[in-house]
């Protein structure tokens, strides 16, 4: 990124604006140059005396360098080390719906990072709290600057899974409001809704269980016709099936571990060898928090979601070379029908063991995975990211 | 139905809401809100928001009187761009097809590019007329100027005034229901109760293999919490069905029942059709053509025909128009309004006699391989809400015909006052 441009994030509402009263809606710290823990200083020194003037809904950001890329143990030791200091920063700053993040970008990221730093201090990352997101280089010629910062997607058709309700059906409104076409999927008894979502988005639907033999064929074969590409492929449809694993019946694992993940697998393998997701392709999966802690009565659903994690990790390098990305969203506690549905303490606990002290909003995810989904987010690829208000499980 | 520069219209696929069997799911829904339904979920599959298409014809049986412009209304209600036109057509148990055929004609020739058919009816939310001396009185109330006046007219009320008039499922000029009809063709065909039970047994397990297999994850679209047609019986059984005590007919001679007969039934259904370039135009891959129809009646009040035989003579004509022989199809489609109707109708055309007498061939028009019958059931089991039954035949043999990759498939639906209407689809190798 150009400094001109910094210089315009910084101006604008969303940025590190002043409003004369000495209060600012953001705090960006440029900390990629501290290659000694000596100089971590520099963080306290910066942030210490702003702490008290951040408004609410404020966002601190904080820029770094990518340790294992850093110069010598003691450089790396450094930019690891800024990590700790953001979390933390973050759960200082959470009851006041303020946000903290790190964003860790490459040698010759500068100039992929516009997306994620648009993204990071607007209001669209309400409920993404303490992460660290990791920009790769790519060359120029691979960052799409949008015409419109509003409606990046114009042009681009996307497909969303489970899209009949809940995280899904956000999604899909998410990406239709910014611009895309949108291939509305979901189980065909899910119908009624499902063309409900379509019609309201602008959209297609397509009644599908992914889980069906011939679903990577069909689909596949859907998209070559209707659309001869997609741009965006978004991974949501999900099922839990909760029982300890001693209670667990054999349906309950194979249930989950097929729509959660092996689905998945086999859609890929139809859209990566079909040629279908090319160049500028964003395959986008949505884990969730017990794919990184484990959780009790979760064998399978915390497997399958760490599965998705595994997927990302394995794809990442693959889709870098096709010119595509791959990542992942891990919603933690989020209000919808299937959390609706849990007992009253447990609800409870789940919205307030966060930083946010809050649930998130299907919207939240979807604002996410829409920045993921970006032309401009070529840089961010292999990612995962909580879309948590920073939840202490598996922090 | 194709113009000189070969021009056709193409069916590009369908959508219908699960029929549901009377006073059941859709016990509430009225004619509007499945018709709109089953457009919005056609709509949805094709990305049809806020398009102008060329026109929509629709139409049910059962119609209550505010709807009288239903179709107009739903377009009106439903996704589609307000600026769609759209028109009602009513001709019984074939209204779903006609409709089709009235959209298919324009589109060949050349007035639309593209249109949506279709059809609805409720058994269950009918409408209901007042007795007509009551009715009188009112239209004479609200004639009346004066109070006096109008008190004299409420004094003339009687209570035998306020028995509603709900419409009955018979002929007009005959007072016979269509079961009682077709009883009469069923004895006079000698069609035995064992065949009638054995072809409904076989629409159930048909119907619920197509469901099994997936077939109508892209022309179904659940409703109200019905997923597949509540009438579906996947354990019907020749034992079950032999059980069941005639319901038209008389004496021992009966040989219908309420297995093999179709319900009362309420549903919707919807077909997209458009030309070829339209198609290509918003890449939507083209299921079958519409080649030809041939709709048809029977003088069955005053004649020798049953109320359900005008098909037996607009097939013939149909085929002959076309060059075509009986045999020529890979699928056929004959709507199961009774097993017994099917029956004959096969029947007769294997019959040299009729064949010569009626309909003047030299030859019998021959039989039809059992096979290709209705392969994936038909209204014994979907149901039959009359005005919808077409658009449900028309999208499933077109999509019957894509899965082949080629072919031809003949449509035949039989309907009250003495009329059949047929139709051609074929798909290009
Ligand atoms: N709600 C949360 O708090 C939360 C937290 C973490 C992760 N998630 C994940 O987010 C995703 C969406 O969750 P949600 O809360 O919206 O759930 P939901 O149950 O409301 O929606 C899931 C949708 O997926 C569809 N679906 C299920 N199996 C399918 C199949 N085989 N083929 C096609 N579609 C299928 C369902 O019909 C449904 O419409 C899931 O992957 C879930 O694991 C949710």
């Amino acid at each position: 990124m150009t400094p001109d441009r910094y210089q315009s994030i910084a101006n604008s509402p969303l940025g590190a604006s002043v409003d004369g009263r000495g209060e600012f809606a953001a705090l960006v710290f440029d900390a990629s140059g501290i290659d000694d823990s000596a100089r971590l200083r520099a963080l306290y020194d910066f942030f210490h005396p702003l702490m008290r003037s951040l408004r609410r809904s404020g966002r601190v950001l904080v820029l770094a360098g990518v340790p294992e890329a850093a110069g010598g143990p003691r450089a790396a030791t450094a930019q690891r080390a800024i990590e700790g200091f953001v979390r933390s920063v973050a759960k200082e700053i959470g009851r006041n719906g303020s946000t903290a993040q790190l964003v860790r970008a490459a040698e010759g990221a500068e100039g992929a990072m516009e997306s994620t730093l648009r993204f990071l201090l607007s209001a669209r990352s309400a409920f993404v709290d303490g992460q660290a997101v990791r920009i790769e280089a790519v060359g120029s010629e691979d960052v799409a600057v949008p015409e419109d910062w509003d409606r990046p997607l114009a042009g681009r058709i996307a497909a969303v899974t489970g899209a009949a309700r809940g995280i899904g059906e956000a999604i899909a409104e998410t990406l239709a409001g910014q611009g895309a076409e949108v291939l509305c999927i979901d189980v065909p008894a899910a119908g009624e809704d499902l063309s409900e979502v379509a019609n309201r988005v602008g959209g297609t639907s397509l009644a599908l269980d992914i889980t069906d033999a011939r679903a990577p064929d069909r689909l596949a074969e859907h998209i070559r016709q209707r659309h001869g590409r997609v741009d965006v492929f978004v991974h949501n449809a999900g099922i839990t099936r909760d029982k300890t694993l001693a209670r667990m019946a054999p349906e309950a694992w194979d249930a989950v571990l097929d729509v959660n993940l092996s689905s998945q697998e086999r859609i890929d393998d139809a859209l990566l060898g079909g040629g279908l997701l090319g160049a500028g392709g964003r395959l986008v999966s949505v884990s969730s928090v017990s794919g990184i802690a484990g959780n009790r009565g979760q064998s399978n659903y915390a497997t399958s979601k760490a599965g998705v994690i595994g997927m990302v990790a394995a794809l990442a390098p693959a889709m870098r070379e096709r010119g595509a990305t791959v990542n992942a969203v891990a919603p933690g506690f989020i209000e919808t029908a299937m959390t609706a549905a849990m007992p009253v303490a447990a609800r409870e606990a789940g919205r307030r063991t966060s930083s946010l002290v809050q649930g998130g909003q299907p919207v939240d995810v979807a604002e996410t995975i829409a920045w993921l989904a970006s032309p401009a987010s070529s840089g961010v690829n292999g990612n995962v990211v909580r879309v948590c208000g920073q939840a202490l499980i598996g922090a | 139905m194709r113009r000189a520069d070969g021009r056709r219209a193409a069916i590009l696929g369908g959508n219908r809401i699960p029929f549901a069997r009377r006073d059941r799911e859709y016990s509430r829904a009225s004619n509007q809100d499945m018709l709109t339904a089953a457009l919005d979920g056609l709509i949805s599959r094709f990305g049809l928001q806020g398009q102008r298409l060329g026109e929509v014809a629709a139409g049910g049986v059962l119609k209550r009187s505010r709807d009288f412009n239903l179709a107009r209304e739903c377009v009106l209600g439903s996704a589609l761009s307000p600026e769609t036109p759209a028109y009602d057509v009513q001709q019984a148990c074939g209204t779903g097809l006609e409709t089709t055929i009235h959209v298919a004609n324009k589109i060949a020739l050349g007035q639309i590019e593209s249109g949506i058919a279709g059809g609805v009816d409720t058994t269950s939310d009918a409408p209901i007329e007042i007795n007509d001396d009551l009715r009188r009185l009112l239209l004479e109330l609200n004639r009346a100027r004066s109070t006096s006046a109008r008190l004299a007219l409420l004094g003339r009320v009687r209570p035998g005034q306020l028995v509603p008039a709900i419409p009955r499922n018979e002929e007009p000029r005959t007072g016979l229901s269509m079961g009682e009809h077709q009883a009469i063709s069923t004895q006079r065909w000698g069609i035995a109760r064992a065949e009638q039970d054995e072809l409904a047994v076989e629409s159930h397990q048909r119907l619920v293999a197509a469901y099994e297999r997936g077939f109508f994850e892209d022309l179904v679209t659940p409703f109200l919490g019905l997923e597949r047609d509540g009438n579906l019986r996947p354990d019907a059984s020749i034992e079950k069905l032999a059980q069941l005590d005639p319901v038209f007919g008389n004496g021992a001679e009966a040989t219908m029942t309420a297995g093999n007969s179709t319900p009362l039934t309420d549903g919707a259904s919807a077909v997209l059709l458009a030309s070829d370039e339209w198609a290509a135009e918003h890449s939507l891959p083209v299921l079958a053509h519409l080649v030809d129809a041939e709709t048809g009646a029977v003088d069955f009040v005053h004649g020798d025909d049953g109320l359900l035989t005008a098909p037996l003579y607009a097939v013939p004509r149909l085929l002959d128009r076309n060059g075509l022989s009986l045999q020529d199809f890979d699928f056929y489609e004959i709507h199961e309004a009774f097993a017994s109707q099917i029956l004959m109708t096969l029947k007769a055309w294997e019959d040299r006699a009729f064949c010569a007498e009626r309909l003047g061939l030299d030859e019998p028009l021959g039989s039809i391989e059992r096979e290709k019958l209705n392969v994936n059931g038909s209204s014994l089991a979907a149901g039959h809400p009359f005005g919808a039954t077409g658009g449900r035949i028309v999208a499933t043999l077109a999509k019957l015909l894509f899965e082949r990759g080629s072919g031809h498939g003949l449509i035949s639906i039989c309907a009250a006052g003495g009329q059949g209407v047929a139709a051609i689809l074929e798909r290009d190798a």
